[in-house]
């Protein structure tokens, strides 16, 4: 009978991005994915997406969040960022030159709050009312911040790593009488 | 010539109905109700998901559900006695699941369409169903994801045949779970998102 | 041309900012009581015409729409958290189900992302194939739009017909993938199977079936004095709109805006072929009908040339690390079972990081973005849904139309409710 080795699963080098050497609208700026990507704090954050519709970035293509509660270790981000439990992930494109821009937004687990960008880009209302469904964090200014996906009077932000997936019973306590 | 449990063909021709050899049919008339109802189930459109596509891909040219008298489908749910579950049901669905069917004209059928409408499928989180027989009672699950529309054919029939023994509709009357009985006779409990507690991946 | 529509937050937005519970108070009840006109109506979501399971609060004067608010989340399913708990081998199934319509486009933007993040290249022959199949499954898609638009027109044979011709497609989808949709054949590494012997004949055979009935469309519907009565300008926007609402795909070419990620950012081997993107000029209904019939022409053009190009090799990266070994080797060897159980079971590590990649599906811009924590399955898995996406400009589509264009326009914007609520 042939020997049980395990074959060999090589662990590629890690691709960390760079402590932030570069610098854009006054926040530090790394390479991740070959894509720019800002760092910065939700009293920023309007800022800096203003002077980069300013600079051409016209179209807001996603809007979404990480939760990083139960994250192992280290996040690869600059030194002087300071990681906060939520992370909401923006990504403008410049359709003249084709650039992707990326923004990391930290959001404290205390305060889960942000500007909506939605003067800047309309085109974020279902996204932030998605982030506020799925990670509860609200945007202040948003003309209608509303759970979007799941129903009005559910309990709880399923895309929070401390929701669990869980198989849960149905709601279905009201049945209409026949008609 | 003869055409054979008629008679023959000439003397149909030139007398109709006198021209047979036997004139009457006998039966009862529940037999005679449950062959009308299963030569024409109309289903309701109830199409959620991927499912609904091959749902969909049975009415049209290659499959032909006309075949076996049910290419309407049906926009009301008053006018139909059959509902095709094709696709996975949301927790936000389920009621609006439940009043399409209550809605619906006694006696009424319903079909499970893929794993999803069966079991929740691949998809046991929170946010899915996990079996609509927990909202409707179900008389026929078709397994696949999808199932293609053969198998739905497959399940349209054997539903057909089941019609047609009357054998659901008993059943129904002694278990009391029928329309003027407690719906799907299932008690359901409240959602909460929470109870499932801390889960976090090691 | 500007976009100041859109970005209105009062009530002259075309948006309805109202929740269900309020709109179901209000009820049928004039919302204003000085104004007996005004009623609040609800479409869906079980509503024939509005595919799938959208549901529609509409504001209406009369037949005319006023405010609208599309109420979505009826086939919410959970798969972003469900892809947390699956491995990047199963993850395939997982993002397959979004879009049933063009399943292959969610398989392949979460295995190109899975490969960014893993740093591998696929050989070429997998990637031509890749293209082979996501062209085809763009006629697909397509041809499926003009089925349900033309039913929801009330064009009934053009349903019957689209549906024929799909069914051709997806015939030979089975004869390669094993299935008819759903198929989880693109994978992280390359594809599960290689192509048939004398795919090349099976695929002309089915261009050359499809050429003459794309015309026999054309004379059916383009030309047809109803048919463009009922679109053309209907549900029309301008390209500083759909570009400040995020629109992206046939709705943003519509507006004479051409912005391809085949052409643009051309990932695959799209920048060896040779394809036109086709765009409109007005932005309405019509255009986005025109823009897909002929970008099934388009892609009909991209397979030819990969029937020709096909270059020879390995359908997938033999790299022990993400690629089970072949069925044979079960048989003979220990080691490659164990290999088997180990991928199918546990998976293949990937590093840690995080990596976007897009493609551009018959609905737009589909991207996926994973968060990898270095373990198995995605920490976070986002898919950048296009229709969801799309579904924002329904409202300012819809605004001072009729409540039946509105059937057009739904139908013309080509939401796949799966991918929208995911
Ligand atoms: S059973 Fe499969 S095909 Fe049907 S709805 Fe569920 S995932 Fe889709």
């Amino acid at each position: 009978m042939p020997e049980l080795t395990e074959p060999e699963m090589t662990e590629p080098e890690l691709t960390k991005p760079e402590p932030a050497e570069s610098v854009r609208y006054g926040v530090s700026a790394s390479e991740i994915s070959s894509q720019t990507v800002l760092f910065v704090t939700v009293d920023e954050y309007l800022e800096v997406a203003a002077a980069a519709r300013d600079d051409g970035f016209d179209q807001l293509i996603d809007l979404t969040a990480v939760d990083y509660l139960s994250y192992p270790g280290a996040r690869a981000r600059p030194v002087d960022v300071q990681p906060e439990r939520f992370e909401v992930v923006v990504q403008l494109i410049d359709h003249t030159s084709g650039e992707r821009l990326g923004l990391r937004v930290q959001v404290p687990a205390t305060e889960p709050t942000a500007p909506s960008l939605f003067d800047l880009w309309p085109g974020c209302e279902n996204l932030e009312r998605e982030v506020f469904d799925m990670f509860g964090i609200e945007f202040t200014e948003h003309p209608d911040m509303s759970r979007i996906l799941m129903p009005e009077d559910w309990i709880g932000h399923p895309l929070r790593k401390d929701f669990a997936v869980g198989d849960v019973p149905v709601q279905f306590s009201e049945a209409s009488a026949p008609r | 010539m003869r055409i054979p449990g008629l008679g023959k063909a000439a003397e149909i021709a030139d007398d109709g109905l006198a021209g047979l050899e036997h004139n009457f049919i006998t039966s009862n008339v529940e037999a005679l109700v449950n062959w009308a109802r299963m030569r024409s189930c109309w289903p309701a459109t109830f199409g959620l998901a991927c499912c609904a596509f091959e749902m969909m891909a049975a009415g049209a040219a290659h499959y032909d559900l006309g075949r076996y008298g049910m290419e309407v489908f049906r926009a009301s749910p008053r006018q139909a006695d059959l509902m095709i579950v094709a696709g996975r049901v949301s927790q936000k669905m389920a009621p609006v699941l439940r009043q399409v069917y209550d809605q619906m004209m006694e006696p009424k059928w319903v079909i499970s369409m893929g794993v999803c409408a069966s079991s929740g499928g691949m998809f046991n989180n929170y946010a899915i169903v996990q079996g609509i027989d927990q909202v409707v009672p179900v008389d026929v699950y078709a397994p696949g994801c999808p199932p293609g529309p053969e198998t739905l054919m497959h399940a349209i029939l054997t539903l057909h045949d089941k019609i047609h023994t009357g054998e659901l509709l008993k059943r129904r009357e002694t278990t009391g779970t029928g329309e003027t009985a407690t719906g799907a006779g299932i008690m359901v409990q409240q959602r909460d998102g929470q109870t499932a507690g801390l889960a976090i991946r090691s | 041309m500007t976009a100041e529509r859109v970005m209105r937050r009062g009530d002259d937005s075309a948006v309805l900012r109202l929740s269900e519970a309020e709109a179901a108070r209000i009820g049928g009840d004039t919302a204003d009581p000085a104004d007996d006109e005004r009623v609040m109506l609800n479409m869906g979501p079980a509503h024939p015409s509005t595919h799938g399971v959208l549901r529609l609060m509409l504001e209406m004067e009369g037949e005319t729409v006023l405010r609208s608010k599309p109420v979505i989340g009826y086939l919410h399913t959970g798969m972003e958290k469900q892809g947390e708990n699956l491995t990047y081998l199963q993850g395939c199934t997982n993002v397959t189900r979004m879009d049933y319509a063009s399943p292959l486009f969610s398989e392949l933007a979460f295995s190109l992302t899975t490969e960014k993040l893993l740093g591998i290249e696929v050989p070429e022959r997998a990637t031509w194939i890749r293209m082979l199949m996501c062209e085809l499954n763009r006629i697909s898609s397509h041809l499926l739009f003009l089925a349900t638009n033309g039913i929801d027109l009330g064009a009934v044979s053009m349903m019957i017909y689209g549906w024929r011709e799909r069914e051709e497609v997806l015939r030979f989808f089975e004869k390669v993938t094993g299935l008819r949709m759903n198929h989880n054949y693109i994978r992280p590494g390359g594809v599960a199977a290689d192509l048939h012997d004398g795919w090349q004949g099976d695929l002309r055979e089915l261009l050359e079936l499809i050429e003459p009935r794309l015309d026999e469309y054309e004379t059916l519907m383009t030309g047809q004095p109803i048919w463009r009565e009922r679109l053309q300008g209907v549900g029309a926007i301008n390209a500083d709109e759909a570009i400040a609402l995020s629109a992206t795909g046939p709705l943003l070419r519509s507006t004479g805006y051409a912005w391809d990620l085949r052409r643009d950012e051309p990932y695959l081997a799209y920048d060896e072929v040779d394809f036109d993107v086709i765009v409109g000029t007005y932005g309405d209904c019509y255009d986005r009908y025109a823009i897909r019939i002929n970008e099934i022409r388009e892609s009909m053009k991209i397979v030819l040339q990969a029937i020709d190009k096909m270059p020879g090799g390995d359908y997938r990266l033999q790299d022990k690390k993400v690629t089970p070994p072949p069925r044979i080797r079960l048989d003979e060897s220990m080691e490659a079972l164990i290999h088997h159980f180990k991928i199918f079971t546990e998976g293949y590590k990937v590093p840690k990081g995080e990596a976007y990649a897009a493609v551009e599906s018959p609905r737009g811009e589909l991207g996926v973005y994973i968060v990898s924590d270095g373990s198995s399955t995605p920490y976070r898995m986002r898919v950048r849904p296009p229709s969801f996406i799309n579904l924002q400009t329904l409202p300012h589509l819809m605004r001072g139309g009729l409540i039946a264009d509105g059937v057009a326009i739904i139908s013309s914007v080509d939401p796949i409710l799966g991918e929208v609520d995911r």
